[in-house]
């Protein structure tokens, strides 16, 4: 079976600027890939690669072994859920209205796409009771960015795409809602592609890593080859993962 | 004031309010969808925004002037006053409708597409309900400026409460002149309170 994404030699250019280089990977069916890297990196230019929001300037992005200029990207784009950084939650829709977008998109029954709004936003810890009616402006940034969780999984997508997820939320719903994640993941057997520039959550949250360096993958692998690796930039997370826990001691 | 000039002032006023809202509709049915046309054609957005622009600088007089020798959309009477009257609505429209639609915030259209929306629904679930208040916001200073422009369209028979004014300039007799006056100015200001109103309430955000 090929990989549900697939990554050959992809380059991308946005205007006269190459973003990223001669990038190659692939995400298994199951797993949760986490693309680790600065600010800059090129870490969402990659995810926005995916469901085509961007198309390679050269190599090819397979979606179960299609590439993304041959996908009918409606059709793929409803079937990969997008926690987008920021949230980029539509500001004139209701909190419930933006977790059901997709699937009114895709044309569920009212009550169905009701019941399932409900029990997501009792999901990301937001009681429909206090929040169905609000609208995002009425949210704070953390919620808003649970708002975008909640939406991204509406329709049940097989892959998941993340861009910094839980970057915006205290530490203490942060662990909860990682928590949720894995959870999540083993119950549903998600395939996932998250971005952070958090070391500590793509080591808690990745089943492998892949260390993006000025739009090159300069490191691809699991946990203990990561913390083992020699590369100058993965060193880089390395230590902040031992100021990290200075801190904590 | 005699009980025939309060009959004559109704009967002008109405005929007024008809002049300006079938120029509104048709200015606003031609002019809508022509910006959303222009937000997806860059190209032609100059051009078309230019010949507007062009249309609005020539004084009023002088296009209903142009109008009457011309066959078919010319002449004397009610439809060359409207022609005239469409003309100078549709730049105001037209430019709303292109700024509101193009001031969407690109951050909220890239989510509608990566959601999955189609180009039509992104055109009318987002940009549209975003684009409102500034639509409306056009279609207001344009029905408030038609109102005065419809004045002059007495000029070649296209009645309304321009009748009044031009008699009164011709006798030069006040009570004529502001008989035609007052009430287009007022209902101005009821277009723009109530068209403001109305901007409020359908404001999405
Ligand atoms: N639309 C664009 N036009 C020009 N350059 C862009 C555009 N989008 C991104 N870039 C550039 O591409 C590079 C990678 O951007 P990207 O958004 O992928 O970074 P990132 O790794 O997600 O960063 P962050 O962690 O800050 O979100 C940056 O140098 C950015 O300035
Ligand atoms: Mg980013």
């Amino acid at each position: 079976m090929s990989p549900l994404v697939s990554f050959r030699q992809v380059s991308a250019r946005i205007g006269q600027k190459d973003i990223l280089h001669n990038l190659s990977f692939d995400v298994e069916a199951g797993e949760t890939l986490v693309l680790l890297g600065r600010s800059g990196s090129g870490k969402t230019t990659a995810l926005k690669m995916v469901n085509g929001l961007l198309l390679p300037s050269a190599g090819d992005v397979l979606i179960e072994g299609t590439a993304t200029p041959a996908w009918d990207l409606i059709r793929l784009r409803r079937r990969i859920g997008y926690v987008i950084q920021d949230a980029g939650l539509f500001p004139h829709f209701t909190v419930a209205a933006n977790v059901g977008l997709v699937p009114r998109l895709e044309g569920w029954p009212p009550r169905d796409i009701d019941a399932r709004v409900q029990q997501l936003l009792t999901q990301v810890g937001l009681p429909p009771a206090q929040f169905a009616t609000r609208y995002p402006r009425e949210l704070s940034g953390g919620q808003r960015q649970r708002v975008g969780v909640a939406r991204a999984l509406a329709a049940d997508p097989p892959l998941l795409l993340l861009d910094e997820p839980f970057g915006a939320l205290d530490p203490v719903t942060r662990v909860e809602l990682q928590q949720q994640f894995l959870d999540l993941r083993q119950g549903l057997n998600k395939t996932a592609l998250l971005v952070t520039h958090d070391v500590r959550e793509a080591l808690l949250l990745g089943t492998r890593i892949g260390v993006l360096h000025h739009g090159r993958m300069v490191f691809l692998g699991g946990r203990a080859e990561f913390l083992k690796a020699r590369d100058q930039e993965v060193q880089a997370f390395h230590a902040c993962l031992a100021e990290n826990w200075r801190e904590t001691i | 004031m005699s009980l025939d000039l309060g009959r004559e002032i109704l009967d002008l006023t109405l005929e007024h309010l008809f002049l300006v809202m079938l120029s509104m509709a048709i200015a606003a049915a031609l002019a809508i969808p022509a910006g959303i046309l222009l937000t997806r054609r860059t190209f032609l957005q100059r051009w078309v925004l230019g010949f507007a622009n062009i249309v609005q600088t020539v004084p009023s007089l002088a296009v209903f002037g142009f109008l009457i020798p011309l066959p078919f959309l010319g002449g004397i009477g009610k439809h060359t006053a409207i022609i005239a009257l469409v003309l100078y609505a549709l730049l105001p429209i037209l430019r709303n409708t292109l700024t509101g639609i193009l001031h969407v915030d690109p951050a909220v259209r890239e989510s509608a597409i990566a959601m999955g929306m189609t180009g039509r629904q992104l055109l009318w679930e987002v940009e549209l309900p975003l684009a409102t208040r500034t639509i409306l916001a056009g279609l207001r200073i344009a029905t408030v400026t038609t109102i005065g422009t419809a004045t002059i369209a007495a000029v070649i028979g296209g009645g309304g409460l321009g009748v009044f004014i031009f008699r009164g300039l011709a006798s030069v007799d006040t009570t004529l002149l502001l008989a035609g006056a007052v009430p287009a100015a007022l209902m101005a200001l009821a277009a723009d309170r109530g068209l403001e109103w109305i901007e409020h309430k359908l404001s999405p955000v």
